[in-house]
């Protein structure tokens, strides 16, 4: 692993930790983002240039700032009175810590059945657009589908009610 | 260490992180934020196995890690918009509080 | 003669270049680009600067500022020098790390989106496959910049200032998206420097540019719309309007903090100019056949400095549009109309060339226009107007 790619993992983590630890649910956010730009380097470094722009256009330019609208509509901004975390919080982290140990166990005890660095595959834009429009049109127009409705839902889930006349 | 396996690494600790995150925070943004962390290592596990795999230029693991995105992103809205509704009937965010199905 | 008039800066690079090992000349060229990039286009903010307030000053028939240097010239100057200098207050509850971090995000942000933008021939830094959904990812990433703005600075205007900026810009960046995607059907690529390639003939004396046909005028006009409200300029500049709200999401900053931010904002104005420029207008072709004895970089740079001229002008005219009346705009009239744009692109391509193509094209495009433009005023009951007094 070269040192960028180092660097930007360790980045990427420190980011994720800080969003899951910081006690300011706007700082929690914008670690969030740093996570996200992190990943969208990492795919850049595997040669996935359209999918780490895509993730930096939809995570960072929508989801993150869905995520803060949501947390302005519901007033999380100020800090909460009982504390940020549960009380079960280490029930929570017993458990993140084993999932981590077994995946942990299970990429380096099949390391040596893993093949190695094959050459940059020769993706560009015009093989992703035959693709999606040939052999995986159906799960693009699912995915058109499953979007519409999530609009549809989500619009009808947080609209205000109409004010019920007695 | 093979540079696939350092990427799966990083894909685990990522995803520990958010699901520890989702299991241990109050607020139920911060519960959808570690799903989302999660989401994005298991994209990290796909463009890893896409690249380092046997045939890249069948373009699948990327084609399911772009989906995964436009899903992912469909989830958030949904699923914030659930608690924006939530928060305007309990008037709070914290899960520990909404313990039972009556409001 | 005129080749290396032409590709004059990228035979001084491969020169400056050359005399380093071969090892490191590709990482210096693009450093050397780069460099390039960040020197010139903050001198042409000064310009934009100077340009707009004697321009607004002329409109408003009065003269701009005149006294600093002969016409006004080293206003920019005096500006520069009043930013820096000026005390650098941040308010006493304000969140200092990410009061602090907001410029520092949006400047650098605005400037990558120049790092695909073709200005001549030869003349782009990174030749990207995805160019243009790079270009898209860094616009995205602005409006984190100015939500960092508005919320650390604990302040009622900011915020306010902050969220209408992020709704406007969220609803006309997909506006902005639609209308290039227009282009991108036609020209097959994502690549903005294959786009400008595919502009690059001539039939006579005339360009192919895709604003002179009827889909690429259309896409042509929605996208100024939409890129005035990208850059939160008016008539869409409620998020800053001075006589609104202060001055919106960069009201509690001040000195060399506001100038980054002044700085950003007309950086990323050139650079939905040149995007603008790239998809629509040629790029870097010029407009008539035999004028291509000029270096294509003057072209480039004439068509943004046009472009910015037309924003001056908006700005000068057009009276300020109300959130409501903004986002309505949006999604009720240029969405359906941008989305109508994309199936007469592809009802373009299916005709094939001919007269049938023009004429079909064109007259699905107005009617549209006119019927949506109709409903739209009789729904709304726009007439004259009726007064109700208190009694």
């Amino acid at each position: 692993m070269s040192i960028p790619i180092f660097v930007i993992s360790v980045l990427t983590v420190a980011g994720a930790l800080a969003a899951m630890t910081l006690k300011n649910t706007i700082h929690c956010v914008l670690a969030l983002t740093v996570a996200f730009a992190g990943v969208a380097l990492l795919f850049l470094g595997l040669d996935a240039q359209f999918v780490g722009f895509a993730q930096i256009l939809v995570y960072i330019g929508a989801v993150v700032i869905l995520v803060v609208f949501a947390v302005l509509l519901t007033r999380s901004s100020e800090t909460p009175e009982e504390g940020s975390h549960s009380r079960t919080w280490f029930t929570g982290l017993a458990i993140s810590a084993g999932v981590f140990a077994v995946l942990g166990w299970a990429v380096l005890a099949s390391v040596n059945g893993l093949p190695n660095e094959t050459a940059a595959p020769d993706v560009n834009v015009h093989k992703i657009g035959n693709a999606l429009m040939g052999r995986y049109v159906l799960p693009l127009e699912i995915v058109a589908l499953l979007l519409t409705a999530a609009t549809i839902g989500a619009v009808i889930v947080a609209m205000h009610e109409k004010a019920r006349t007695k | 260490m093979t540079p696939l396996a350092s990427y799966l690494l990083v894909a685990a600790l990522l995803f520990a992180i958010g699901l520890g995150g989702a299991l241990t925070r109050r607020s139920a943004i911060l519960v959808l934020i570690g799903i989302e962390l999660m989401l994005n290592a298991a994209n990290l596990n796909l463009i890893a196995f896409w690249r380092y795999g046997p045939h890249p230029e069948a373009l699948t693991g990327m084609m399911f890690a772009i989906f995964s995105i436009a899903v992912a992103a469909a989830e958030a809205a949904v699923g914030l918009g659930l608690v924006i509704a939530i928060y305007r009937h309990a008037q709070t965010t914290d899960v520990d509080k909404m313990n039972r199905m009556k409001g | 003669m005129i080749q290396t008039l032409d590709q004059i800066f990228v035979l001084f690079k491969n020169w400056l270049v050359g005399f380093l090992p071969a090892g490191w000349q590709v990482a210096a060229g693009v450093v050397l680009c780069v460099i390039a990039i960040i020197a010139v286009y903050p001198a042409l903010f000064a310009i934009a600067v100077l340009l707009e307030r004697k321009g607004l000053g002329r409109m408003q028939n009065r003269y701009g500022p005149n006294r600093v240097g002969p016409f006004g010239l080293f206003q920019p100057v005096a500006d520069g020098i009043k930013a820096l200098v000026k005390e650098d207050i941040v308010p006493l509850r304000a969140d200092r790390v990410v009061h602090f971090l907001a410029p520092v995000v949006l400047v650098p942000i605005v400037f990558m989106g120049f790092a695909v933008l073709p200005m001549g021939r030869h003349m782009v830094l990174v030749n990207m496959d995805s160019g243009l959904l790079f270009f898209f990812a860094m616009g995205a990433s602005t409006e984190l910049a100015v939500f960092m703005a508005g919320w650390s600075s604990r302040n009622k205007y900011s915020l306010l200032g902050a969220m209408r900026a992020i709704a406007q810009m969220i609803s006309y960046e997909v506006v902005l998206l639609l209308s290039s995607v227009a282009v991108v059907m036609i020209a097959g690529s994502l690549s903005l420097v294959k786009i400008v390639e595919s502009q690059n003939h001539y039939t006579g004396i005339f360009p192919h540019w895709y604003v002179f046909t009827p889909w690429g005028l259309a896409g042509f006009l929605i996208f100024v719309v939409a890129s005035t409200a990208e850059t939160n300029r008016s008539p869409f500049d409620l998020p800053e309007g001075e006589s609104e709200i202060v001055a919106g999401y960069f009201t509690e900053y001040s000195g060399f903090k506001f100038a980054l931010f002044f700085l950003g904002e007309y950086v990323e104005m050139f650079a939905v100019a040149a995007l603008g420029t790239t998809l629509f207008l040629g790029g870097w072709t010029a407009p008539f056949s035999f004028l291509g004895w000029v270096p294509t970089w003057i072209w480039f740079f004439a068509k943004i400095l046009t472009w910015i001229c037309v924003f001056i002008w908006f700005r000068g005219t057009l009276p300020r549009l109300r959130q409501d009346q903004l986002m309505n705009f949006a999604w009720k009239f240029v969405l359906p109309f941008s989305l109508l744009n994309l199936v007469v692109v592809a009802l373009w391509r299916f005709l094939g060339p001919g007269w049938e193509q023009w004429v079909i094209c064109s007259a699905i495009l107005l009617v549209a226009y006119v019927v949506m433009g109709r409903t739209a005023f009789t729904l709304k009951n726009i007439g004259p107007r009726k007064y109700r007094y208190a009694e």
